[in-house]
């Protein structure tokens, strides 16, 4: 599946800054030059021999903030595209295979979940929650599980009339084969290209959240919350905000060149169909 | 006849759709695990205090009694008095409300005709290079988060060309070029959040229809490139552009609220942001159903203008 003459070279620069930001984010403590909250120049210093990216509006370095930034971006966002997975793709395939009152009931509630903007909802249920990272994982989680449900309902109502489904529920299998077994090793091509969709929404939303200071509180600090951080220094003309805000960008965009590449390959191999 | 109770039907369905969110986003705010009040004044508030709060909200009521006595204050008018500053809500929400829908209507001004245009454009030139570089550009600025195009729009155009200032600050006394002036830079912003989005979907909107049997039949009966478009392409694909523009609209509203926190604008999302961090719930609570409501309506809005436009929706399948 993995041949590397197939790579195209957006899917190469996409893998490539992936790869890299994954590195920063697993390896902080090794690779940052300085501690993530350690003072260790004046504010808002130039980007220089000694700090790379110059300092933030404490005097931190830039560059080791940024490293440590990528550990809580990736891991929150990492954490919170895994809940909604596997809550969504569970509950959008039980809702297929049982049907009845279970998939009306369920459906009509994500309906009106998802007549709510996101980032309303996810503000309204912030404004009572703690501020804590698990509960940004869980109300990012289970929010966007709305969009996911969608999907996995529909792919499994699909497979879900096919005649190896039908022969597994003649020969007397359960639900949980029937979801396990049947449904889900077929349901996962669709599914993988709309991981690294998800992942960029969340990294997104969690940005948004951190940025209007209602996601990871300080000390702690995402990429979002560092453009907060140093957005006063914009009006005079120091572009230290503009970093984490494009390295958001450049997350985003990397994953969404991988994904396209997914797809464009998962739909190659069913003969363009996609 | 049909069609105007297929439009009432929908109507009453966002009205129904409505009072299920509100449910929802007093739910939101009141059921959760833990206690409201104590969240609201944090750990080291004293008995007597959160006492006193938990009176003043009602929290000694049963959930439904106050949801009831929420609903019927909406429903009048009055949406409550906003904890942190005593101020009645209504009457800060109004010119908030009027700023936010000043910005988010010279956005879609600007923002509606451009990307269909360059959407058409995508699809009169498919495959060459103006569809590509539109497609690049389409998927660089849906991953672009909204305070990267607010700060590089501040950073060159406020800052070091110094054309526009980089707070977007109005007020009631300010002409309207001035006010012109201030919001030019978050408008740009928030047409560049939703153009490309638009845009994409004008282009597969219009793809689709082109690509359709009926408009191979055309041009094998050889109508005109014209007479296809005016007679056979335009009216099937009003329905899905109407769409398109509707639940783009609803997207910008959503958009204003972190544009307006980077340009610092006087609007809803500014209000509703702040009101979140100083865990001000019944602020929160109103301005969120606003949202909601100028969400659902829209989305309302597009529903009907597919039923008006395209007779094959006004018979049941």
């Amino acid at each position: 599946m993995f041949d590397i003459k197939t790579i195209t070279v957006s899917a190469w620069i996409g893998l490539f800054f992936t790869a890299l930001f994954l590195f920063c984010a697993i390896f902080a403590p090794w690779i940052a030059p300085y501690g993530k909250a350690e003072i260790v120049g004046g504010v808002w210093e130039p980007m220089s021999e000694q700090f790379w990216l110059g300092t933030d509006n404490l005097g931190r370095d830039l560059l080791s903030r940024m490293i440590y930034g990528a550990r809580i971006t990736v891991f929150i966002a990492a954490a919170a595209t895994a809940l909604s997975f596997s809550l969504g793709a569970i509950l959008g395939f039980t809702a297929a295979v049982v049907g009845g009152w279970f998939d009306t009931l369920m459906s009509r509630f994500i309906d009106l979940l998802m007549s709510i903007p996101t980032l309303i909802f996810g503000l309204v249920v912030l404004s009572v929650l703690p501020s804590t990272i698990i509960t940004l994982i869980l109300v990012m989680g289970l929010l966007d599980s709305t969009r996911v449900y969608r999907l996995s309902r529909a792919v499994a109502a699909d497979i879900n009339v096919m005649d190896f489904v039908e022969a597994a529920k003649l020969r007397g299998e359960g639900n949980a084969w029937i979801i396990f077994r049947e449904i889900l090793p077929n349901a996962l091509s669709p599914l993988v290209s709309e991981l690294g969709l998800r992942f960029i929404y969340a990294v997104l939303f969690l940005s948004a959240l951190s940025f209007l200071g209602l996601g990871v509180q300080p000390p702690e600090a995402d990429w979002g919350g560092m453009v907060k951080e140093n957005k006063e220094g914009i009006v005079f003309g120091i572009p230290a905000a503009l970093i984490p805000a494009g390295a958001i960008a450049a997350l985003a965009i990397s994953v969404n060149l991988v994904a396209d590449w997914v797809l464009n390959r998962t739909s190659s191999l069913k003969g363009g169909r996609g | 006849m049909q069609i105007l109770k297929l439009i009432a039907q929908r109507i009453a369905l966002g009205i129904l759709l409505l009072f299920a969110v509100s449910v929802l986003i007093f739910a939101g705010t009141e059921i959760l695990p833990g206690d409201v009040a104590a969240s609201i004044l944090g750990q080291s508030a004293t008995p007597q205090a959160l006492e006193n709060l938990r009176r003043e909200l009602g929290l000694n009521e049963p959930a439904i009694v106050r949801y009831f006595t929420w609903l019927g204050g909406l429903l009048t008018g009055d949406l409550g008095t906003a904890l942190s500053n005593r101020m009645d809500i209504a009457t800060s929400i109004w010119p908030r409300l009027k700023n936010t829908l000043f910005l988010a209507f010279w956005a879609a001004v600007v923002s509606v005709p451009l990307a269909l245009i360059l959407g058409m454009l995508a699809v009169r030139y498919r495959n060459g290079w103006i569809d590509k570089t539109i497609s690049g550009f389409a998927l660089a600025s849906t991953s672009l988060p909204e305070f990267f195009i607010g700060y590089v729009l501040i950073f060159f155009f406020a800052v070091k060309l110094n054309w526009f200032p980089s707070f977007s600050t109005v007020h009631e006394a300010m002409s309207f070029g001035d006010r012109m002036k201030a919001i030019a830079l978050p408008a740009t912003a928030l047409t560049l959040v939703v153009l490309a989005h638009m845009m994409r979907m004008t282009r597969a909107a219009i793809l689709n229809v082109m690509q359709s049997a009926y408009i191979e039949t055309a041009e094998l009966k050889g109508l005109s490139q014209f007479d296809i478009i005016r007679r056979h392409a335009f009216p099937n694909a009003i329905a899905p552009i109407v769409n398109v523009v509707m639940l783009n609209l609803a997207f910008l509203v959503v958009g204003v609220v972190v544009i307006e926190v980077i340009f610092v604008y006087p609007g809803m999302g500014q209000y509703l942001v702040d009101h979140v961090t100083k865990r001000d719930v019944p602020v929160v609570q109103a301005v969120g159903l606003i949202f909601a409501a100028v969400y659902i309506t829209l989305n309302m809005i597009a529903d009907i203008a597919a039923i008006v436009s395209n007779p094959r929706l006004r018979h049941p399948r």
